[in-house]
């Protein structure tokens, strides 16, 4: 893979002025998917699923042939089953607000770990507090295995619904999710997975990993913000009420009552997302053309550069597991005595663009904290894509050597 | 100002060596003040004297180097002024930060003038005010824990 003719593919990345090490919040876009988006508005714009003219038919075909592209990217057993969302942590509502609430009672208990993105975790509190659920975590530790002890030990017979995030966006670390599956389904229950910090990085087949609802963001593949999907099994689908009322989501309508469109339109209300939609889908092309084995090479590449970098700085602490081959792009650190907002104010300055706080992962904060130690209930994030260079990684942890000086410090 | 030069000049001495940080026996006046996303956590604590003026003041907690060496630097600021001198610097400094603040105002300032060019910065104002914040509540009256979010 040869990066620096990828990178002419990404508009925001050609002056290379900036090193771009926030791809877990969102990843860049290349042109084959802005051209994608703008061609839909120039060619094929209008309301899909509505008009009964050409024009109709031509974006309803264009938002359609998006869904059988994430159908087969995932390997859902039909397109019917890919529900376009917002991003993932609608996706996760839609399932905590249509499926949980209907089919949990009191006394009924979801596993989730104490690594979940908020996304992954407020819906299920919302669920519990309503239905008198009880949330039990996985507790790793600071390398972020989930063992299978944990597993066995967690699931048990009160078990309906296990929530588990495919990658750590704070430790990188990928979780088990194919044994969990097939521990929930021993006791009847389902087990949702957080895919938006996993599909940009790991081949995902949901019917192999067995796993009954998927959820992700467009704008971490690198699609665009906006536009996510669930995929769920039809028989689920089936039986749980819409998620949102309103248009282009009906059979019959009368003054009372109303009967509800096919899937996947029963969880589509309103005016959809089309051209973000076929964004998605070029963007799955582009991934698929790059292919999974080669990104992740070159991220994994990135990774080892910056973790044997940066152990060797005097005060830096990584969290996460010791192999570089299981941080998915990932890398978290803290440096003594620095807080990580003023860790990334002053890369900033250098032209370095990292993430610094809890990464919408308050507890895990908490737990790192008891567990290592954490100074600061925080920590700084640098995350790497296939377009990011080993020179921009080298160039990274020299700034990082010089941290500790600007903020004060003698060494 | 460049921000590692802020840092150098101004912010680092005030977080590495501050002159106020500690706890003080029978304050007047103490509240806490968080920043729940950044786990920015001050306690402010507060003299007053008879006729109205801040003759101690210490901040003890955690958080970035902006909050801990703005709190310092508005201690430095405020002791020895009354409780109107004082809001009405805060004034300044909420001024400041939002850039509606006048010359006049930023002057009062003094030192903590310099965290303007953080001002520049959406995700730090809350660390440069969380100290000022906790102050104007504290004076006005007003109990209960301070927090800048949503800022």
């Amino acid at each position: 893979m040869d990066v620096m003719k990828i990178r002419e593919d990404f508009p925001i990345l050609r002056d290379g002025k900036v090193i771009y090490f926030d791809n877990a919040a969102t990843a860049q876009r290349p042109v084959q998917v802005l051209d994608a988006i703008e061609n839909f508005y120039r060619t094929t714009n209008a309301n899909p699923l509505r008009g009964l003219y050409a024009w109709s038919v031509g974006a309803t075909e264009a938002y359609e042939a998006a869904r059988h592209r994430v159908a087969r990217f995932l390997n859902a057993a039909e397109d019917a089953e890919i529900i376009f969302v917002r991003n993932t942590t609608e996706a996760i509502n839609l399932v905590a607000y249509s499926y949980a609430l209907s089919e949990l009672s009191a006394g009924d208990e979801i596993v989730l770990s104490v690594m979940e993105h908020h996304s992954n975790l407020l819906p299920w509190q919302m669920v519990a507090q309503a239905k008198g659920a009880v949330l039990r975590f996985l507790e790793p530790g600071p390398d972020g295995h989930v063992t299978e002890e944990m597993l066995t030990e967690a699931i048990g017979e009160k078990t309906r619904i296990v929530a588990l995030t495919q990658v750590s966006n704070v430790l990188g670390v990928a979780t088990p999710l194919k044994r969990a599956a097939e521990l929930i389904h021993e006791r009847g229950g389902v087990l949702l997975a957080d895919g938006a910090q996993g599909l940009p990085h790991v081949r995902t087949d949901v019917r192999e990993l067995g796993v009954d609802f998927y959820a992700f963001s467009g704008h971490k593949l690198p699609g665009p913000m906006g536009i996510g999907a669930l995929y769920a099994r039809r028989e689920l689908l089936e039986k749980m009420p819409p998620f949102l009322r309103g248009g282009e989501m009906i059979e019959y309508v009368k003054r009372d009552s109303a009967t509800y469109a096919e899937l996947p339109h029963k969880f589509e209300a309103g005016t959809v997302n089309a051209a973000d939609a076929v964004g998605l889908a070029a963007a799955i092309d582009y991934v698929d053309a790059l292919g999974y084995e080669a990104m992740g090479t070159q991220e994994d590449r990135l990774v080892g550069i910056l973790m044997e970098g940066m152990r060797k700085i005097p005060h830096v602490h990584l969290y996460g597991p010791e192999d570089p081959a299981e941080h998915h792009g990932i890398v978290t650190f803290n440096i003594d005595g620095c807080h990580p907002h003023d860790i990334s104010s002053v890369l900033d300055e250098e032209g370095i663009a990292i993430r610094a706080g809890h990464h919408c992962a308050q507890p895990l904060m908490e737990h790192l904290q008891e567990k290592c130690g954490m100074e600061f209930r925080a920590t700084a994030r640098a995350s790497v894509a296939f377009y990011n260079t080993e020179e921009e990684a080298v160039r990274f942890t020299e700034a990082l050597a010089k941290v500790r000086r600007w903020l004060g410090f003698g060494d | 100002m460049e921000i590692k030069d802020l840092y150098r000049e101004i912010v680092n001495e005030h977080n590495l060596h501050p002159a106020h940080r500690g706890d003080m026996e029978a304050p007047t006046l103490v509240l806490q003040g968080v920043n729940p996303s950044c786990g920015d956590d001050i306690s402010l604590q507060l003299k007053l004297d008879e006729n109205d003026i801040v003759t101690d003041g210490l901040f003890n907690g955690t958080g970035c180097a902006v909050s801990q060496a703005s709190a310092d630097m508005m201690l430095d600021l405020i002791i020895g002024k009354s409780r109107s001198e004082a809001l009405e610097l805060a004034e300044g400094f909420m001024g400041m930060v939002r850039s509606t603040a006048t010359p006049e105002q930023i002057e009062a300032l003094d030192e903590s003038a310099a965290l303007e060019s953080i001002s520049h910065m959406p995700a730090r104002v809350k660390c440069a005010t969380l100290g000022w914040k906790t102050m104007q509540k504290m004076l006005n009256g007003e109990a209960g824990q301070v927090s800048t979010e949503g800022e």
